[in-house]
């Protein structure tokens, strides 16, 4: 099956940490090679809400604009949002340092083996000690995305109708012009006018195509709400793991006092073949109280790096977190500014044409 | 609105009523004022209906008195409409609204429906009223004056609807003789009509077409400002600039309902009735051609010696002075109808533009004064983040 390439011109250079700088140029690039880097930047920084790709598929569709992933607008703004994903990890402070990130920017081929770790992003598991940051931060990217999703849709409705209002004014252009043919008086005014009832019903194409980048700033932000669960997904990861490790280690415990006293609470096989096939002896015993507390000590080690490495994870992901907040409030405030002045120019044109075709009127 | 006021003609946007304006300061030549109000719906056991309050004041002589009330039903006026055509069968006699409207009419009598009548019936009778030869007609007066019992014995006189049917169908056949024998300006009069009716047809069709757009995009905008707000909920930062953006669009919203409004009020029934117009000058190029077809057929008869010669150069000489009088009465009435179409037409579409321009210019001051506030709270934001 074959997608339509897009091509990436990188005429940059990229800076390393030991300030060697290299220029690189012409590469070609699929989509699915920016899926591949993706998903790696999701495994190795778990901790980060890694920036979202732009749509695979055109939705959110008014629908005169076209739905096929090869028209070629929507090549076009696929093309801005795939330049627009790259900036946003090279502008990064933590991502941009990646080395598979260069190479991806350098190198012909390349490809990256998916992670059995990405696969557990993707399981389901109950967590008994949900940290509430957490859960409220996946609350959050849920109505970013129900609300943002509402809003396309809606937006998209909306467009289709201010087309429509837009395009039948055309149609008086036509009659006007025919009918002009037989007034005299009247003629020159109603040809006029007609003229501009066709500007006015040609001008809604160059603004719908402005309010598309709207949607796209938006969009954007549909998908980073993703990213968001994503990190939350990790973190419950991690602490799924720490308390399977503690309950383990606890029980472990248990074991190890229960044949240490004599005491035997917990059900184990051992305890059953015990009853079945008598008592061991004390050396079987003390055996196996060894290897538990060689078990313990291990398990205490593994729990306080596992800890370690949550807090860890906690202190970076909360870290980026933040960062993204701030660019979040700005980009959006930046995108709503930019629709009102999208609104201000439609305003403007409409008035200049509306005045003429007046004009035109009041002379008939 | 009030509707007992001496207004002639209903105000609607600021333009027509400069219009009025300009109107009333003839006033000294206008002595018949008519309004149209109070649709009532009556219920019998045969069948419902609505009549209308129809008022009159005049300082004509012959009226009994100054002012008249009376209530008339559709049929009525109906009727009114078949007798000034009778009377005047050359002169363009102003259109009614139709008796049904077929697409999208679920119940005969809804508010809109009947809104859009009365606005119709009061044109009507207004155009009579400041129709130079119409104003005196005598069915006329009866019609404003008459009370209900009086009508309906007046309107039994006449001529019965079998007589009125038989002289529709010698009308049918004998026109297609007149058309024949045409002469020139009122070929070229019917063809403008024939392009006219065509194009005014389509531009029913269009604004019509238009307004159901308007209508869509201000259903869809309804539900766009809300969800601005809703998004605002979970948004610390962006509260304000979310809930101003909302508003915004409320009052664009606003603006549009305006705009559609103006659009239904001012454009629409200005249009519908000039293709009412259309199919009426249609009728009346009809009913010349019969006259000239009478004639015409005496006059073949006296040429080829068909019928009984002796009483025909004096039936020729009264058909010719007919055809003469209707051929002129319709010269001048066309000029008349032409010139009040011009001016409605120009004053219609200039309302529109008005209209449009309006809703364009309250968007954009909304829009500006956001972009304002926005850019001043940056100013004030980057000031207070200076040490």
């Amino acid at each position: 099956m074959y997608e339509t390439c897009v091509v990436l011109f990188l005429f940059r250079s990229v800076e390393h940490t030991d300030g060697q700088s290299v220029l690189t140029d012409s590469l070609w690039r699929r989509y699915s090679e920016f899926e591949l880097l993706r998903s790696y930047l999701l495994v190795y920084y778990p901790h980060i809400v890694v920036p979202p790709l732009p749509e695979k598929r055109a939705e959110f569709v008014w629908h005169k604009l076209s739905a096929d992933n090869m028209d070629p607008d929507f090549v076009e703004r696929r093309r801005i949002g795939l330049e627009n994903f790259l900036l946003r990890i090279a502008s990064h402070p933590i991502l941009c340092r990646d080395k598979i990130f260069y190479l991806f920017l350098t190198q012909v081929f390349f490809f990256y083996l998916a992670d059995s770790r990405l696969k557990a992003l993707n399981a389901t598991f109950r967590v008994k000690n949900p940290d509430k940051r957490f859960t409220d931060l996946k609350h959050y990217s849920d109505e970013l995305q129900s609300v943002i999703s509402h809003l396309l849709r809606v937006r998209a409705r909306v467009a289709d109708r201010l087309y429509g209002v837009y395009k039948v004014h055309g149609n008086y252009g036509r009659v006007f012009s025919e009918w002009s043919a037989i007034e005299k008086e009247m003629g020159d005014g109603l040809q006029s006018a007609g003229h501009h009832m066709d500007v006015y019903a040609s001008s809604i194409d160059d603004i719908l195509e402005d309010e598309e980048h709207y949607a796209d700033q938006l969009k954007e932000y549909l998908f980073y709400a993703e990213a968001l669960r994503a990190v939350c997904r990790k973190h419950e990861l991690m602490q799924y793991d720490l308390e399977m490790a503690a309950q383990d280690l606890a029980s472990k415990k248990q074991q190890c006092e229960e044949l240490v006293t004599g005491t035997v609470r917990t059900f184990s096989l051992k305890g059953m073949t015990t009853k079945l096939f008598g008592q061991e002896t004390p050396e079987q015993r003390e055996a196996r109280i060894k290897v538990l507390e060689e078990q313990i000590n291990e398990g205490e080690q593994q729990l306080k790096s596992k800890n370690l490495e949550g807090r860890e994870f906690v202190k970076n992901a909360w870290a980026d977190i933040e960062r993204f907040k701030e660019q979040k409030n700005r980009d959006l405030k930046e995108a709503l500014i930019s629709y009102a002045v999208m609104q201000i120019s439609m305003c403007k044109k409409g008035i200049q044409v509306w005045t003429n075709a007046k004009e035109c009127f009041s002379k008939m | 609105m009030d509707m007992n006021s001496f207004s002639p003609m209903m105000p609607t946007s600021p333009l027509s009523m400069i219009n009025q304006i300009k109107f009333e300061d003839e006033s000294d030549l206008k002595d018949l004022f008519i309004t149209v109000d109070e649709p009532e719906s009556h219920v019998t056991t045969i069948e419902t209906f609505i009549t209308y309050r129809i008022i009159t004041k005049t300082s004509r002589g012959e009226f009994d008195s100054s002012e008249f009330e009376v209530r008339r039903r559709y049929q009525d006026f109906l009727w009114l409409k078949g007798k000034l055509e009778e009377a005047h069968p050359t002169l363009i006699i102003p259109p009614l609204p139709e008796k049904f409207i077929v697409k999208g009419m679920v119940e005969r009598f809804n508010d809109d429906f009947i809104e859009t009548r009365r606005k119709a019936l009061h044109k009507f009778l207004n155009r009579i009223a400041d129709h130079p030869t119409l104003t005196f007609n005598e069915d006329f007066k009866i019609f404003l004056t008459a009370q209900a019992w009086e009508l309906s014995s007046h309107k039994k006189q006449g001529p019965g609807l079998l007589s009125r049917m038989g002289q529709t169908v010698r009308a049918v056949a004998s026109s297609m003789r007149g058309v024949k024998n045409r002469p020139e300006e009122f070929m070229e009069m019917n063809n403008f009509i024939e392009l006219f009716s065509q194009k005014i047809n389509l531009i029913d069709k269009i604004s019509q077409r238009i307004y159901k757009e308007e209508r869509e995009y201000f259903d869809e905008m309804k539900e766009y400002g809300p969800i601005h707000i809703l998004w605002s909920a979970s948004e610390e930062d962006l509260v304000d600039t979310l809930k101003d953006v909302a508003s915004c669009i409320d009052r664009c919203c606003k603006a549009t309902e305006k705009r559609m409004s103006g659009l239904s009020e001012a454009l629409l029934p200005v249009v519908h009735e000039y293709v009412l117009y259309s199919e009426m000058l249609m009728g009346v190029m009809k009913r010349r051609d019969q006259i000239q077809a009478e004639l015409d057929s005496k006059v073949e008869a006296l040429t080829y010696k068909k019928a009984d010669t002796d009483l025909l150069p004096e039936e020729i000489g009264k058909l010719e002075d007919k055809v003469e009088c209707a051929n002129n009465a319709l010269k001048a009435d066309w000029e008349r109808w032409k010139q009040n179409m011009q001016n409605d037409i120009k004053l219609a579409f200039t309302d529109m533009a008005e209209e449009n321009i309006h809703y364009y210019e309250q968007c954009l001051a909304t829009w500006e004064s956001f972009l304002t506030s926005q850019t001043n709270l940056h100013l004030e934001e980057a000031s207070e983040d200076k040490p």
